[in-house]
Parts: structure tokens; C-alpha cells; sequence
């Protein structure tokens, strides 16, 4: 924390003339944004905290379960070991969002956005070059985290017999679909991010749209609340996340294939705007 | 080499940037001078792509620079207060901008070493004093070799010793045949930085010349005098193209005539020289009432009359 001690200049300052080739291309792009990623200790941290609350999640549900164990046939029927794994899934959305957000409010904030764009003046590589790196860390932490959640939970449940596999139906899908929910939330929440430029506006926007809407539904009348529903991005992608499936719902796929449209067209729109709005 | 050509940027009803037109060359510092408030910062996003503007064009070596696919080769800029993001080090600052264009490592350290940041490079931005911040803004304007340097006020923040080396660097990538394009709101800074000079005000063109003709027109002898009787000596300097005017302590500043003649004149009226000593205006203030000009040309916009012709002959009077 001690203010540096500013090292010394050279008399004459001699910057080298550099002759080899430059070109910007998308793939470089991308990984000039892999490495913005992880050299930001605040975007490690939410990735870390992503990664923790959904391992941690499944252990503490697992142990909490425990105590409580489901005695005679309908109750163990009615347990679902898979769904007590990925308790942590829902939480984990929250961190995941947040980071998706302030991957982009972060260039904004401070200014960074203007150096970016000076090196890549086309602007729309910087955009898919961040949704590469962002997708390709959240998928390798979240997949980890859910499969780890996943074997913590069925290993603390397999002494009583309570516990499942990979191979049961639905399982695979919502043990690998939870991971593809948490990268889309944080898809859209740097797609957000993009549209609105300014992190504490993208993450009120951000949980508006995913429980705002939610909640709001929840306001019509029963029936036509129901019909509304399943249609919200939040819970046409819930679907992905569980074994089970919910009365009325779009399913697994096509609900998550809802979920993606939203985040396309979200995104279609931010890509409009990079490319027309002074930065 | 900048090609600007009625270039015009309004916020809302705003105008920020009004019908620039100018160039600047390569292999001399151009200094880019006008208040705060100028839009000294929107002309230099404008020219980088960053802003588009509302007419006009601007051209980095003969292209817009967002057309280029090696632009960091073409321009490097300097245009925020803070370098970097706080977070990061300035060594993976430096790397993330050098990848968008396949620039190797081993240019990261290059410039790193150019600018005296080797060992404080893995440390976060965020800690940086304003001076090595402004020297780690200086290294990403480096990075790419750019034929065209564009820099944002780097003086600023800077203590005397940083100031002298930016000044050389300026210099020295000058000579080497580079376009450079610096930007400030003081003119003595520029006076002793720049070759050549051009100067906006509330983002009009007020001047596009070379520094020592500025220095030049801008220098208008006066000549300070207090005598015994001042209306007595007031009377005698009286005469075609003599300005006189009267400060406290009954002491005169007098234009359009040497110490010479004023002593002389003083002698021939029999009055006694209390004081008498010639005095020339500093660059500076030159510069705040060329700007000054500009303002008062906006100012009563509403009011369209004669008196703002006057003002805007002054101000293309200083054009030249």
C-alpha cells in the first residue's frame, strides 16, 4: 500500500522502432479479451464466488438434507437428489449476471472502452471477443462447479440409498444444462451491460428483467399469470436446470431456446449500438 | 499526417466542434491549443473514430482510421486522465491491447523499459502516481510503432523533470519523420514544445501558425512610464497610432512608441521620468485574449449586430 517510489527516467527516452506485421483479426481479439479477463482480480473473484456457490451450495443442501432424510416409499420417490445438488444453481445467477455486466460497465467506467476501441476502430470484434472469453471461462468453471456439486451431494446420499447418476434420464441434462443457464445469464448480463454502459444501470436492468418480470406476473390473475410465465426469460430457462418437469412449462430446450432468443435479440441490439454510439 | 476538413460535432443544440478545418504534418510537433472547454478532446476522439461527427471528415494518413486493419501501426493516442483500468497490471494492460494486433511480447517490455516501467509493470494501475500513469498512457501510445502520435494533454500531472522527457520524446519521434499532434491548454507549454500551432476556441479556428510567428504578432511592445505631471505627459505623447492608457499611481502604458521617444518626449515637456521601462506581453496573455475573442463572439449570438462583426474581423485578423 506504500505510495511507489517512482523510478528514475532516462535522459532520452528511446522507443525502438517496431517493423514486424500487425493486423487485427477476430481471433486476436478474442484473445487480447481472454487475457482482460483473468488479469482482473475483480472478475476472478465473481468467477471464484460463481464456482463456490454452486459446489458449496450442493455440499450444504446435501448435509442440511441429512437431517431431515425422506422415510417411506412416496416421500423417496418424491426426492430428488439431483435437484438437492444444484440448490446452489439459482444463487449462482446472481454473481454470474453481475459479472457478465461488469465485464463491459468495467471498459466504461474508466475509460478503458476509448483505448479498446482505438485498437480495434471496428468495434464489433470487441463484443464477440468478450462473449468468447466470457463463455469460455464461465462454461469451464460452471460445468466444474455443477459436476462437483453434483458427486459431493450423491456421495454424501449414497450411504442411505438416496443417491442417483449421470446416466438416470434428465440428469446429465440438468447436471450440464445448469452450467449452459449460469453462461447465458452471464451472456446477457454483458449483453445488458453493453446496452446500458454503466454497471450499477445493468445490473438493476439485468435482475429487473430475470425476477422483476418474474414477479410482476405474479401479479395478474392466476391463469393468465401461469400462461405468462413460462414465456419470461427466468423461468424458460429453469426448466434446464432440474430433472423434473414443470406442469405447463415450455421445456428444457425450447424454454433455454427462449432464453437464447432473448439474449440474441439483447445482443443484436447492443452490437447496433457499439457500432453507432460516440464512445 | 491529420486531414481535418470542416469537421463539426453538436451535443443536442450544442455546438462543441464548429466547421474545423486544418492539417498537420509529419515531422514537426503540432501543438493543439485552446482553453478547457474548447473541444480540444472531442476534435482528437473524432479524428480516432471514437466520436463520429456530425459533418465534415477527418483522415489519419490519408484514411478515416476506423477503415484501417493495422490501426495501432497508424496512430497511437493518449486521451483519458486515468492510463489504465485500476484493476489491472500495466504490463497486462499493455499485452491485452498489443494482442488485438499480434504485437509480440517482447514490444510489451520494449516499451515498458522506453518509458522506465519495467519494474513497477506487474503492479495494478490503480496504484500508479499521476506521472507514471501518464508514462504508462505514453507506452500504449508507443506500442504499435504509429506513424501518427495524438496525445491528450500528456504534460499533465507531470513534475519538471517528466515534462522535460516528454518534451524530448516529442521531439525526438519528430525528427523521425512521425506525425505528432499534442494537445494543452497552457501556451507556454506550447511555446517551447510545438513547431507549429494551432489554436481553437469554442471550437472555432482562431489561428493555424507557425510558433514563431505567433510569438511574432503576438508580442506587442508597450512601454511603462510614470513622470511628475501624467495628464502633462499623457498630452505630449498624444499622436497617430500612440495608445495611452492611465493605471494607479498616475503611471501610463504606452503603445506604438520606443522608451526613446517616450523619454524624450517627457524631457522636451520638461517633466522628470520617474519611471520608465519597456514591457513585453508574455505569450500567455496573448493567448487568453486571442481566446477571449472567440468567447465574446458567442456570447451576444442572440443579439446579431454590427458589434459581432467587429469581433469576429479580430478573430479572423489573428487567422491571418
Amino acid at each position: 500500500m506504500n505510495p511507489m517510489t517512482e523510478p528514475a527516467l532516462s535522459a532520452a527516452p528511446v522507443v525502438p522502432a517496431y517493423r514486424a506485421a500487425q493486423r487485427v483479426t477476430l481471433i486476436r481479439v478474442v484473445r487480447s479479451e481472454w487475457t482482460k479477463l483473468r488479469s482482473l482480480p475483480s472478475t476472478l473473484w465473481l468467477l471464484l464466488s460463481t464456482f463456490l456457490l454452486v459446489a458449496g451450495g450442493g455440499l450444504v443442501s446435501a448435509i442440511v438434507a441429512l437431517s431431515s432424510l425422506p422415510h417411506g416409499a412416496a416421500a423417496v420417490a418424491a426426492f430428488d437428489p439431483t435437484q438437492l445438488s444444484l440448490s446452489g444453481v439459482a444463487l449462482a445467477e446472481l454473481t454470474a449476471g453481475a459479472l457478465g455486466v461488469l465485464i463491459m460497465t468495467g471498459e466504461y467506467a474508466t475509460g478503458q472502452i476509448r483505448l479498446t476501441l482505438t485498437a480495434v476502430p471496428r468495434r464489433l470484434p470487441v463484443l464477440w471477443g468478450k462473449i468468447a472469453a466470457l463463455a469460455a471461462a464461465m462454461l469451464a468453471a460452471c460445468t466444474t462447479a455443477t459436476l462437483a456439486a453434483f458427486f459431493i451431494t450423491q456421495a454424501i446420499l449414497a450411504p442411505h440409498h438416496l443417491s442417483t447418476t449421470l446416466a438416470q434420464p434428465g440428469v446429465a441434462r440438468a447436471v450440464f444444462g445448469s452450467a449452459l443457464v449460469l453462461t447465458g445469464v452471464a451472456l446477457l448480463g454483458l449483453v445488458t451491460g453493453a446496452l446500458l454502459r454503466n454497471a450499477a444501470g445493468g445490473i438493476s436492468a439485468l435482475f429487473g428483467v430475470l425476477y422483476g418480470l418474474t414477479i410482476a406476473a405474479g401479479f395478474l390473475p392466476g391463469n393468465l399469470s401461469h400462461e405468462v410465465r413460462k414465456y419470461l426469460p427466468e423461468n424458460s430457462a429453469a426448466d434446464l436446470t432440474s430433472v423434473g418437469h414443470t406442469a405447463g412449462s415450455l421445456g428444457p430446450w425450447t424454454g433455454f431456446g427462449l432464453f437464447c432468443l432473448y439474449t440474441a435479440v439483447a445482443l443484436g441490439a447492443s452490437a447496433w449500438l457499439l457500432r453507432r454510439r460516440d464512445a | 499526417m491529420i486531414e481535418v476538413r470542416g469537421l463539426t460535432k453538436k451535443y443536442g443544440d450544442k455546438l462543441a466542434v464548429d466547421g474545423l478545418t486544418f492539417t498537420v504534418r509529419p515531422g514537426i510537433v503540432t501543438g493543439f491549443l485552446g482553453p478547457n472547454g474548447a473541444g480540444k478532446s472531442t476534435t482528437m476522439r473524432m479524428i480516432l473514430g471514437l466520436d463520429a461527427p456530425t459533418t465534415g471528415t477527418a483522415t489519419v494518413n490519408g484514411r478515416p482510421y476506423r477503415e484501417y486493419t493495422a490501426p495501432l501501426h497508424e496512430a497511437g493516442a493518449l486521451l483519458e486522465a486515468r492510463p489504465a483500468h485500476p484493476g489491472r497490471s500495466a504490463y497486462h494492460h499493455l499485452l491485452a491491447i498489443a494482442q488485438t494486433s499480434g504485437i509480440r511480447r517482447s514490444r510489451v517490455d520494449e516499451v515498458m523499459d522506453a518509458v522506465g516501467l519495467r519494474e513497477a509493470g506487474r503492479r495494478r494501475a490503480g496504484r500508479f502516481s499521476l506521472g507514471m500513469g501518464q508514462r504508462l498512457s505514453i507506452a500504449t501510445a508507443l506500442l504499435g510503432d504509429p506513424q501518427t502520435v495524438i496525445l491528450d494533454e500528456p504534460l499533465n500531472g507531470l513534475d519538471t523533470e517528466g515534462i522535460r522527457w516528454v518534451r524530448s520524446l516529442l521531439r525526438s519521434l519528430a525528427a523521425e519523420g512521425k506525425t505528432v499532434f499534442v494537445s494543452s491548454h497552457l501556451m507556454n507549454e506550447m511555446s517551447v514544445t510545438a513547431e507549429h500551432l494551432i489554436v481553437i476556441g469554442r471550437g472555432r479556428l482562431i489561428a493555424d501558425t507557425a510558433i514563431a510567428d505567433f510569438i511574432a504578432r503576438a508580442s506587442h511592445p508597450a512601454v511603462r512610464v510614470r513622470a511628475t505631471d501624467p495628464q502633462a505627459l499623457a498630452a505630449a505623447l498624444r499622436g497617430p497610432g500612440v495608445t495611452i492608457s492611465a493605471g494607479p499611481g498616475g503611471e501610463l502604458t504606452v503603445t506604438g512608441l520606443s522608451t526613446d521617444q517616450v523619454g524624450t518626449a517627457a524631457r522636451t515637456a520638461g517633466l522628470t521620468v520617474l519611471e520608465l521601462a519597456a514591457q513585453t506581453a508574455s505569450l500567455e496573455e496573448a493567448f487568453t485574449a486571442m481566446t477571449q475573442d472567440a468567447v465574446e463572439y458567442r456570447t451576444p449570438a442572440a443579439g446579431a449586430g454590427p458589434s459581432q462583426k467587429t469581433s469576429q474581423k479580430t478573430t479572423e485578423g489573428a487567422q491571418r
